[in-house]
């Protein structure tokens, strides 16, 4: 829906000042849930005039999360597009992923400790990797700092949901992290 | 505390989500239980490591540039007045110039800034329906249409044959006066030509940037400066613009 020409000009400065300055939140939060720039870059887009039409009417949480919220609408519809699209449909998450018992690494010793510090593109790739819900959380979590109260907002689950979907998400990462260290020795 | 417990609340520990009393409880646990104390200490490198590599992506500008477009300008668009006052101004400008008093010299920042206003409207003119006043191929539709309406009356040169389609004109607003816009096509890329008066009448050789992903071809001579931007490659846009001097130059 375009925007009308009659908007207040008032209304776009204030919602400048409030929402730009998270731009590069955004466009982070859509490359994850997407991983893929043009369709990050799309989806930002959308939520920014959305977010521009609705913005009468915020009056809070605070815009980062509220972003977010409307960002992770976007990319919802864009994940059912391309269900409908097989070849480029995203990976099915068995439903079964969330009710799963939390990994237990088989063996504990102490050479299976963390050791490297990776590079930004490593550690984007490691986390891109991580399955859907667990990816949103931990990039709300680790990259966005948001709190888990935020977090539960954005992705509409209670807190407890947050809590076993960011554990899972962490364990995951560390045995990722760990298989790539394996790998480069 | 069992392990179990401890896996999910070592979590709320290192986000500092945990009051004191049950962050009590898991460091305990944490004391007496070498595998839980290992995973805490993995998850807080792994944090560390992750802020300090800065996994964030940063916004391609072209994408801000979009979205700035896309919301009302904060300066209203040019009615019938403000156009005039430009007119006005343009012609008071112009009359000082042409005594020799006054050598307006851009400073670099201004430049740039009309540069990155130029972009802008680049953009705007491809938001649907913007992109012309006066849709015509026939470069004598075209320039008689900017008559009266400008200072200046921008050369419209057809340009067909060279391979750059003339689609119309439009009257456009940058560094706060009425600009004339030429718009061609090449392909499916469309070229926004600005042209505005200048009080130096010295020829500016043509120099290419990319702003914002966008590549702009700035030239001045016999007294106008002229823009042409488009997202054609940086070769195609050096020939449009060659085209257009050349067939400027020639007689007729």
């Amino acid at each position: 829906m375009p925007i009308k020409a009659s908007d207040d000009p008032e209304k776009a400065r204030r919602f400048r000042e409030a929402a730009l300055p998270y731009l590069n939140d955004a466009y982070t939060l859509a490359r994850y849930l997407l991983r893929n720039a043009a369709d990050a870059e799309d989806a930002v887009q959308e939520c920014y005039l959305r977010a521009f039409r609705h913005f009468d009417s915020y009056r809070g949480p605070a815009m980062k999360p509220w972003l977010f919220a409307i960002l992770r609408n976007v990319c919802r519809a864009e994940y059912a597009r391309r269900a409908t699209t097989p070849t480029s449909a995203i990976e099915d998450v068995p439903e079964s992923a969330e009710q799963a018992p939390l990994w237990h690494e088989a063996e504990e010793t102490p050479e299976a400790e963390l050791q490297r510090r990776w590079d930004a593109d490593t550690i984007r790739r490691l986390v891109a990797a991580l399955a859907e819900p667990f990816r949103e959380t931990f990039v709300l979590r680790e990259i966005q700092n948001l709190s888990y109260r935020e977090i539960a907002d954005v992705a509409e689950v209670p807190v407890g949901t947050v809590m076993s979907r960011l554990a899972r998400a962490r364990a995951m990462l560390r045995s990722a992290w760990l298989a790539e260290e394996e790998q480069q020795k | 505390m069992t392990c179990e417990e401890a896996e999910v609340l070592l979590h709320a520990l290192i986000d500092g989500e945990l009051d004191a009393g049950h962050a009590h409880e898991v460091e305990s646990h944490i004391a007496g239980c070498p595998r839980c104390a290992a995973a805490l200490r993995d998850y807080r490198v792994m944090s560390k490591a992750i802020a300090e590599a800065g996994a964030g992506y940063t916004a391609p500008a072209a994408l801000r540039q979009r979205i700035e477009a896309a919301l009302p300008q904060p300066r209203p668009a040019p009615n019938r007045r403000a156009v005039l006052r430009g007119f006005a101004m343009g012609s008071a400008v112009s009359a000082l110039a042409a005594t020799g008093l006054v050598a307006v010299v851009l400073r670099q920042d201004d430049v740039d800034r009309i540069q990155s206003e130029v972009v802008s409207a680049h953009l705007r003119s491809l938001q649907a329906g913007h992109l012309t006043d006066v849709v015509s191929t026939d470069q004598h539709t075209v320039k008689p249409w900017f008559n009266g309406k400008l200072d200046v009356s921008p050369p419209v040169i057809d340009l067909t044959a060279q391979g750059f389609t003339l689609i119309g004109g439009r009257l456009d607003y940058v560094d706060a006066r009425a600009i004339g816009a030429v718009v061609y096509r090449r392909r499916q890329h469309v070229i926004n030509l600005f042209v505005s008066q200048t009080s130096s009448t010295e020829r500016r050789a043509a120099k290419i940037e990319t702003i914002q992903g966008f590549n702009i071809r700035h030239w001045s001579e016999r007294g106008l400066n002229f823009w042409a931007v488009s997202d054609l490659a940086k070769d195609e846009l050096a020939d449009f613009g060659e085209k257009f001097e050349s067939a400027m130059h020639a007689p007729g």
